[in-house]
């Protein structure tokens, strides 16, 4: 019976396993090893130079730029959407004076917002490259024409403005989907909990503060997690938007696009894994340093 | 992990995934198969050779040829195609017109399988320098010293425009053969110019009072691709290169020290600073892309714009009629410069190649002879609107504006057309040149921050012993 069982387990998992083992780990496998070489993308052999590509990425200042950059964008993107997505969400359940009934058209506000999240990233950045085109762009022309001309920037093509010109574009191309699903976690909160703050003389701010956030706090924090990867990432946006791509002069450089340089301008495939692999180390660390911190107390739900 | 609590007679998902963490940490030992190539160099097929079969062509063997399809079609390789098979009606060829290059192509140089003739060409196609590195290109001098295919008592090589052979040429051997030529220089509208009386200045003085006329006159003088500064790089280096002569060119491509602190780099570097200090610049060109830059100077919103020849096929859906653009020379920085004023920068480009470890090497090397025929150049010339790389291939044609301008220009400049190296040579430094010089336009950085920064990534590029140098 057992022994039936076992391999009805192998038979069940091994083709997944492979698939997975082949597609996934090997590829991952092959980078780090990689990294440890000089291959160039094109020879057929690869030379062993140790840790030698890591060495270098130390004194690489577009890398460092490139890593300041994805620091700034995994401190600012996460919160800032997180912020926006609870305050949305929260102003749509708010309205009511039970503190959780939907104000009206809340359905409607719902879809507006998720429009974003319909287009895919590289159109979102096509389209916002026009919007903050210096002469005709939406942004300098909304700006004029409320007499504000003094505002109007290239807000690509300075080293200041630019790198908040592209977070702006991530939180605005993901605050919808979260915004939707701080909703969702809100929806799930037991009705009596809203009204035995009301009947406490909780106004809205002490409410959401000491009933909904507590209550939505698992919610945000994977909403973190998810966010950080998206902000170490950036590289389609920057990519397809920036000055260089990503400048001027590495205002805006990822992780992501030296990489992409190195291995497919440069030729430097071992160096650009080793790029890669850092990157994997560093959105793990945070991933798990994220998921951790909050485990101290996990509420029950009646 | 917590311990189990209890013995599993059979595998849990845990046993299972720490199973497939090991199999997945015994994987660099396997992953030999991503640059697992044999270097073993097959046998190439060859024939006999003779005065119509130069190069020992066999006569049946397939020919596997890959273009890149992109503006100019890949029309004008099937020309060629159908008279290769013409001559050697026995053999199959195997066309392929294709867009990502690189992409295609590196799995099949990794594994030792390349086709016998690419077009390396487009925004993805391989690195040059790391398929020289990696003794991926067969050498080309047999074709080069082979008779050519209009005229077999003229050398196949003494068909090419200046430079060509050099421009293909990595440490003293000929790996890559360009088919077009583009020269650099300044645009602008030939009807403007002539309704407001302007005339295109031949020094650096005349161009600073006509952007004083021009801007007066409503207009921006100056505009440029501001999302890939080296667009600005061209007419700034060319300047350079004009008054400091071969010697400046040498020592920038060769990583001199203080190399980029000559005074021909330093001159130029202080001219466009100029330029952007008086407002010669259209505001916003800094956070344009090309065509969004191109366009508006095409609507006259600007007066200049640099750009190599490509320029006129680019914008031959947005130039209104009548726009007749042309292409002047860089104006002369001194009048003590080393090039003649009409020196042009000139380089060829879409590079053919044939991979060493192709199964037709004599067939790729005659199919390249017959692409760079004058029968085959003239009417790419006629199709693509571009100079193809054999001289003499547009004599007598009947050119477009800026098309008959820029081969105007080539046969002004005669043998002062000269190229920078350094680009394809050493990309991380084209990289530090464009990002420094869009920072000296934009009033970011002085003329001799400008030149500081760059001359630091040279001699850390001359320092760097992973990097493959060449010299000229």
């Amino acid at each position: 019976m057992k022994h039936g069982r076992l391999r009805f387990l192998i038979g069940a998992l091994l083709p997944a396993l492979v698939l997975h083992v082949v597609f996934v780990l090997s590829p991952y496998g092959q980078a780090f090893y990689l990294s440890l070489t000089d291959w160039t993308g094109v020879a057929g052999e690869a030379h062993f130079v140790g840790a030698g590509n890591y060495a270098r990425l130390g004194g690489d200042s577009l890398f460092l730029d490139a890593v300041r950059n994805n620091a700034v964008m995994l401190i600012c993107v996460p919160l800032v959407t997180i912020a926006l997505g609870l305050f949305l969400a929260s102003m749509l359940h708010l309205g009511g004076r039970s503190g959780r009934s939907s104000i009206r058209g809340a359905g409607a506000y719902q879809i507006v917002y998720f429009f974003p999240q319909l287009l895919s990233l590289v159109i979102v950045a096509v389209l916002w490259q026009f919007v903050y085109n210096p002469t005709n762009g939406l942004l300098n022309g909304a700006l004029r024409a409320v007499g504000l001309d003094g505002l109007a920037r290239s807000w690509l093509a300075e080293p200041k403005l630019a790198l908040p010109a592209i977070m702006a574009v991530l939180v605005w191309s993901s605050v919808g989907f979260y915004m939707v699903l701080f909703s969702a976690a809100i929806d799930g909160i037991p009705k009596e909990l809203f009204e035995a703050a009301l009947l406490d003389g909780a106004g809205s701010w002490a409410t959401f503060r000491r009933v909904t956030l507590p209550l939505v706090r698992d919610t945000v924090q994977v909403s973190f997690v998810y966010l950080g990867i998206t902000a170490l990432d950036g590289f389609a946006v920057v990519q397809i938007m920036t000055v260089g791509p990503g400048g001027p002069d590495g205002a805006t450089e990822v992780i992501g696009l030296s990489l992409y340089r190195a291995a497919f301008f440069y030729g430097k495939f071992g160096y650009a894994s080793a790029m890669g692999v850092t990157l994997f180390f560093a959105t793990l660390t945070f991933a798990v340093l994220a998921l951790r911190s909050g485990r101290k107390e996990r509420l029950e739900l009646s | 992990m917590n311990p189990s609590p209890f013995a599993q007679p059979y595998p849990t998902r845990r046993t299972v995934l720490r199973a497939a963490v090991a199999a997945g940490a015994t994987l660099p030992l396997l992953s030999a198969c991503v640059t697992g190539g044999k270097d073993d160099k097959p046998a190439s097929a060859a024939g006999a050779k003779s005065a119509t079969n130069p190069l020992g062509v066999k006569e049946d063997a397939a020919l596997e040829v890959v273009i890149f399809k992109g503006g100019y079609g890949d029309d004008y390789a099937k020309k060629a195609e159908g008279l290769y098979t013409q001559k050697y009606p026995k053999a199959t060829i195997d066309h392929k017109g294709i867009q990502k290059v690189g992409e295609a192509l590196q799995p099949r140089f990794v594994a030792n399988t390349p086709p016998d003739v690419v077009d390396n060409t487009g925004a993805g196609r391989l690195d040059l320098a790391a398929l020289v590195g990696a003794k991926q290109l067969s050498s080309l001098s047999e074709l080069l010293d082979a008779p050519s295919f209009d005229d077999p008592a003229v050398k196949f090589k003494d068909t090419l425009l200046p430079g060509v052979v050099e421009d293909g040429t990595f440490d003293g051997a000929p790996l890559v053969l360009n088919f077009t030529y583009t020269a650099w220089g300044i645009w602008y509208s030939k009807p403007l110019f002539a309704s407001k009386g302007w005339t295109y200045p031949k020094t650096w003085d005349e161009m600073i009072a006509l952007c004083a006329t021009i801007k007066a006159a409503g207009i921006a003088p100056w505009t440029y691709q501001g999302k890939y500064p080296e667009y600005m790089n061209d007419p700034l280096l060319s300047m350079a290169a004009k008054t400091g002569g071969a010697d400046l060119i040498k020592a920038v491509d060769n990583l001199q020290p203080n190399a980029w602190k000559a005074d021909g780099l330093k001159a130029a570097a202080e001219a466009f600073a100029e330029l952007a200090a008086k407002g010669y610049i259209m505001t916003g060109s800094e956070a344009l892309s090309h065509t969004e830059a191109q366009a508006a100077w095409c609507q006259g919103k600007a007066a200049f714009i640099p750009s190599g020849s490509w320029l006129e096929a680019e914008q031959k859906d947005v130039a209104p009629k009548g726009f007749d653009m042309v292409m002047g020379a860089v104006p002369a920085r001194t009048g003590s410069d080393k090039f003649g004023a009409a020196a042009i920068q000139a380089a060829s480009s879409e590079s053919f190649i044939v991979p060493s470890k192709a199964k037709n090497i004599a067939g790729g090397l005659e199919y390249l002879r017959i692409l760079f025929s004058k029968q085959s150049a003239r009417s790419f010339a006629e199709s693509a609107g571009t100079l193809p790389a054999i001289a003499g291939a547009t004599d007598g044609l009947t050119l477009s504006s800026g098309l008959g301008s820029t081969r105007d220009a080539v046969n002004a400049a005669g043998k002062e057309a000269f190229t920078y190296r350094f680009r394809t040579w050493y990309a991380p430094l084209a990289k530090a040149v464009d990002d420094a010089t869009g920072e000296l336009i934009n009033k970011r950085a002085t003329p001799a921050e400008w030149a500081d920064r760059i001359q630091k990534a040279a001699d850390a590029l001359a320092k760097d012993s992973s990097v493959k140098k060449y010299t000229r």
